[in-house]
């Protein structure tokens, strides 16, 4: 069995990852067929069905204006999906960049970079993704490349000191003794080693970029207002929270509901991969002495 | 296939961890190293491979047929490692990465080496797990190293160290870490796999009782330094040094108990 798909079968079978893919799945869906589809049009307003209860017209009713939550929290969608993985990714970069550097390099390098990492996990990502927003305009890009690299700098204090473990262990010298190149031991023999924790760090990183996007847009510093987003709208009901409270329940279950998902989805994928919680050892039988 | 060692000094920050050892060791010999721990005979069998920690730093010559590797670039010795010189470490507890199958752990070598496909390497997998008497090769190739009992990972490691036929074979202490009567079984194929093969091989060791069923001669090492060599029986029977005589001693007192 490859250790990929037992992995994937793990996951599945551990009721917590098949919950989390679950509600990833229809998360992705909800993207891809919000381009094409919402049962409304997100942005049309009608007064004259303002705060109107969920019903069938209007699945999780509508908001001060008139506009559809349902169609607007899917079409919202999109933007979560984008975000998440765009930071997911800036974060692995950062981070594995960084923790390559701050490990396998010349012992100065390497060093200074450890101070580095520690300097920068010290900044706020929140108040640093705001004072880039308050200099270059609020944006999406603004909220990815903040969040990406607030949580990078996480990932990379995590997976230097795993790499630094994992070259210490005697299997990393036998592999060394059995011919292979330091390029071949970090592939086959680092990386499978220290993945289990990475994929816990990008899961981390990409929820936490999605609570960055909603924190950033409910203060007004992410997505613009032509484009949909989770926070946004959190932010928009929440001012008439003393009058209609039920309305904030959808993005507020939305986000909270992602960010979960993604978190138990990291936790199963790290137990599944390692073949140690994965496979029942055999229990050797005690012999019986008279 | 013939590894000759001269005058090899080993210093880890100004201190000579290894020090004016030298030795030779032509195919289908076995010799033994031993000595207490930190006596440097470890570091020996790295710096044979070029493996040697950072900071510590080999002078001397290491020549393998000849052939000078102290101060060969790392990708040279990178393909002699493995092919030409097989190692078997000392504790299969951490010298198997517990992530990888034992099949493909065992194949590691000759795929790297001969650049076999992934079913043709499971194959000699299935061969050279056989071969070291692991038991239902065919299944214990998908296994992973947790699933196994500390004598079947030490099998594991040697049948990884074997595999492409090295004429050089170091072992560093591989029986210590295994309860005694697996120690004998595993000793006893080892010697058996190296006769069949021809290989010369390194022995260390610090139980003089293990290295009698292995090795023809010995060099006994105290601080980086030789203090006695000769044949294993006359080692036992008749020690000059005192750092021999303690080895033997503690042999004698680990066979009493055992008895």
């Amino acid at each position: 069995m490859s250790r990929g798909r037992g992995t994937l079968a793990g996951v599945l079978r551990r009721p917590a990852g098949a919950a989390a893919v679950a509600w990833l799945g229809l998360v992705a869906a909800c993207a891809l067929v919000s381009r094409v589809w919402t049962p409304l049009d997100p942005f049309t307003t009608d007064p004259y069905s303002a705060w109107a209860p969920p019903s069938a017209a209007h699945w999780a009713g509508t908001d001060a204006v008139g506009r559809d939550i349902a169609s607007y929290l899917m079409a919202a969608t999109g933007t979560t999906v984008v975000v998440a993985v765009s930071a997911g990714l800036v974060a692995l970069v950062v981070g594995l960049g960084l923790a390559a550097l701050g490990s396998l390099t010349a012992r100065w390098v390497r060093d200074s970079v450890a101070v580095l990492i520690d300097v920068l996990v010290a900044f706020p990502t929140l108040l640093v993704a705001m004072a880039l927003a308050a200099a270059f305009g609020g944006s999406l890009a603004v909220v990815v490349v903040a969040a990406g690299v607030g949580y990078g700098v996480t990932i990379a204090r995590v997976s230097r000191a795993e790499i630094r473990r994992v070259l210490r262990e005697d299997y990393v010298t036998a592999a060394r003794a059995a011919g292979l190149g330091q390029l071949a031991v970090l592939r086959r023999h680092l990386l499978p080693n220290i993945a289990p924790v990475l994929v816990v760090q990008l899961s981390l990183a990409m929820a936490t970029s999605i609570l960055a996007e909603a924190g950033l847009s409910f203060l007004g510093y992410g997505a613009s207002a032509e484009t949909a987003s989770w926070g946004r709208l959190l932010s928009d009901l929440q001012r008439y929270l003393g009058v209609h409270p039920w309305t904030v329940v959808w993005p507020g279950l939305a986000i909270t509901l992602t960010v979960l998902a993604l978190n138990l989805l990291g936790d199963a994928i790290r137990d599944a991969a390692d073949p140690r919680l994965r496979t029942r050892t055999p229990v050797p039988t005690p012999e019986v002495t008279s | 296939m013939t590894l000759e060692i001269d005058r090899l000094t080993v210093t880890i920050g100004g201190r000579r961890v290894v020090d004016d050892l030298s030795l030779e060791l032509p195919a289908g010999r076995r010799l033994g190293l031993i000595g207490e721990s930190g006596s440097g005979k470890s570091l020996t069998t790295l710096a044979v491979l070029g493996l040697l920690p950072a900071g510590a730093e080999a002078t001397g010559s290491i020549r393998l047929d000849g052939r000078e590797l102290v101060g060969l670039p790392d990708r040279e010795l990178a393909r002699l490692r493995g092919r030409v010189v097989g190692t078997v470490f000392q504790d299969p507890r951490t010298s198997l990465d517990p992530v990888m199958t034992v099949g493909r752990q065992i194949s590691e070598p000759l795929r790297l080496h001969e650049g076999l496909s992934r079913r043709e390497a499971r194959a000699r997998a299935v061969e050279a797990a056989a071969e070291v008497g692991l038991p239902e090769p065919e299944q214990i190739v998908d296994r992973w190293p947790h699933q196994l009992s500390g004598g079947q990972r030490q099998r594991v490691v040697i049948a990884t160290a074997l595999i492409t036929r090295p004429a050089l074979l170091l072992a560093d202490e591989p029986t210590t870490a295994l309860d005694v009567t697996t120690q004998a079984e595993v000793l006893a194929l080892f010697g058996r796999l190296v006769d069949e093969r021809g290989a010369a091989l390194l022995f260390v060791t610090h139980d003089l009782a293990v290295l009698s069923r292995v090795a023809d001669d010995a060099l006994v090492l105290s601080h980086g330094r030789v203090v006695e060599r000769g044949p294993v029986a006359r080692l036992l029977q008749a020690p000059e040094h005192p750092v021999t005589r303690g080895l033997v001693e503690a042999t004698r007192a680990t066979t009493w108990r055992a008895s």
